[in-house]
């Protein structure tokens, strides 16, 4: 589904991403974790061109997405992205911000908008919340209205970037749960994290990062009990 | 002067006689209030009366409140054009100015800043006289038009400074989450960037658009009849220029209060969404 070859990101002289090689299948739950700065934020916000690699290209459903022919909004409304400071429109009520990209793209009607966000909406339980502005609302319920606005678009991928870095503790949980229940539903995903609990329960296959490069990648099990580099053993010790 | 060199002996013979001719003194005392008194109340009554005589004359006879309503419409009507031109012109360089990336867009953003440095640099009313001797050179040219054009374009150099500096105020978050939604770039700044960006810059904005308000008193220079110019044509037929100047500055004051007045509401209706 989405395959990245040699993959480069300078931002001038500074060297994130050094030639990723790496393909994602379909229904796959892949979850990338490493040091910070080792890039994977920017190997996620490159996979939908947030980030325009340097170098080397990305593929995804057949489409060579780094060519300057493509129409790269279109394929990013296929793919959902969740963000680290959730970014939902502060002057548009929650149900404006859901149902604002599919009218203005013609995917929906107006009243079809307005009913599958409603069903999203209920979903998480957060009916009652459709009219309120997003400061009205608490750090988690705001990712999950975030979440809800991706899957408004019916994307074929999820991407997301650290959604629980900026959460209280006790609201972290509420989003996992959200995320690891997209993930039982089959959703492709693409989660840049720092919770080891969620990637040993929801992922089928861990990416670590370090430098810029792909360092290791295992299942779940092999990744935690039998890590091979030694930057990964670091990495593990430091941290569990 | 009679009656005052009068008063003057009176005073003098009362403080030194005051003991001795009372009764007298008593009488001459009540007739020098009266002397006194009656020049104060005249003075101030005639004054009064000059004051109110001579605006009765600037706004009265011959319909000349006819001449400031005239002036009021002209005025009113290149400040609502030279605005809606002025944020146009704001907005479309301001977005230029903030979303160039590549050399095309590079090509657009100088003349931007050229266009920014020049109308910036130079007075309103030489620009004015310029663009209506330069550029509007027919005969039957529309005044209005002109002067509307002329400060329109002025304006819409500040105006895009302004509007620049709320997009840059918004989190780059924004855009982030817009484009990756599937919208396009003009599409999240029309939806997303610019609703935030101008409850921002409405202060700003406001500041401007009075300012517009009162440079549109130039346009006398081009022959408009706008309310500057209909108050200095009433001061030349009645020969006492004050009054109607007088008149003039008082309804730019309306005109500029209640544009404020307008603002502060849109703010408030703009602020719903930042209530906890």
């Amino acid at each position: 589904m989405i395959v990245t070859k040699n993959l480069q990101k300078a931002f001038g002289p500074i060297k994130v991403l050094n030639g990723i090689d790496e393909t994602i299948q379909k229904g796959e739950k892949v979850v990338v974790i490493g040091p910070s700065g080792s890039g994977k934020s920017t190997f996620l916000r490159c996979l939908n061109l947030l980030e325009v690699p340097t170098g080397g290209e990305i593929w995804f459903e057949g489409n060579n997405i780094t060519d300057k022919k493509t129409d790269i909004n279109k394929l990013r409304s296929k793919m959902g992205m969740v963000f680290q400071q959730f970014n939902l429109f502060p002057h548009l009520s929650v149900l404006e911000n859901i149902t604002l990209a599919p009218v203005k793209l013609g995917l929906m009607t107006k009243d079809e908008a307005i009913q599958k966000a409603m069903e999203l909406l209920k979903r998480i339980g957060l009916t009652e919340k459709a009219n309120a502005y997003p400061n009205q609302l608490s750090g988690g319920q705001k990712q999950r209205i975030a979440i809800i606005r991706a899957l408004a678009m019916n994307p074929d991928v999820m991407l997301f970037d650290e959604p629980t870095s900026a959460l209280d503790p006790e609201m972290v949980g509420e989003v996992l749960d959200l995320m690891a229940q997209l993930a039982d539903e089959g959703m492709t995903m693409v989660v840049v994290t720092h919770e080891m609990r969620f990637a040993k329960k929801v992922a089928t296959r861990i990416l670590f990062m370090d430098e810029g490069k792909i360092v290791e990648q295992n299942t779940p099990d092999e990744f935690f009990n039998h890590p091979a580099h030694p930057r990964l053993q670091e990495f593990l010790s430091k941290i569990l | 002067m009679k009656s005052i060199l009068k008063v003057f002996i009176l005073t003098a013979s009362i403080s030194t006689q005051r003991y001795k001719t009372v009764t007298i003194k008593e009488i001459e005392w009540k007739s020098y209030v009266k002397i006194t008194g009656g020049i104060k109340l005249d003075k101030i009554s005639t004054w009064l009366m000059g004051i109110y005589q001579s605006y009765y004359d600037a706004l009265v006879p011959d319909k000349r409140y006819l001449a400031y309503i005239q002036g009021i419409k002209a005025t009113i009507l290149i400040s609502l054009l030279a605005i809606a031109l002025g944020v146009v012109i704001g907005i479309i360089v301001a977005v230029i100015k903030v979303s160039a990336n590549n050399s095309k867009a590079k090509f657009l953003v100088s003349i931007c800043n050229i266009y920014i440095t020049v109308i910036r640099g130079t007075p309103v009313m030489v620009q004015l006289l310029i663009i209506y001797n330069l550029i509007f050179t027919s005969r039957n040219t529309n005044e209005i038009v002109v002067g509307a054009v002329c400060f329109g374009i002025n304006s819409g150099a500040y105006v895009a400074e302004i509007i620049r500096a709320g997009i840059e105020s918004i989190d780059r978050g924004q855009m982030e989450a817009g484009r990756s939604l599937g919208l396009n770039h003009i599409q999240t700044m029309r939806l997303i960037i610019l609703p935030q960006a101008v409850r921002n810059i409405l202060p700003a904005l406001g500041n401007e658009l009075i300012v517009l308000i009162k440079e549109t008193s130039v346009a006398g220079y081009i022959a408009v009849t706008d309310l500057a110019k209909a108050a200095q044509y009433v001061g030349s037929r009645t020969w006492v220029i004050l009054p109607p100047l007088v008149i003039a500055a008082a309804c730019y004051l309306v005109m500029t209060i209640g544009l404020t007045k307008l603002l502060s509401i849109y703010e408030r209706r703009l602020a719903r969404g930042d209530r906890h």
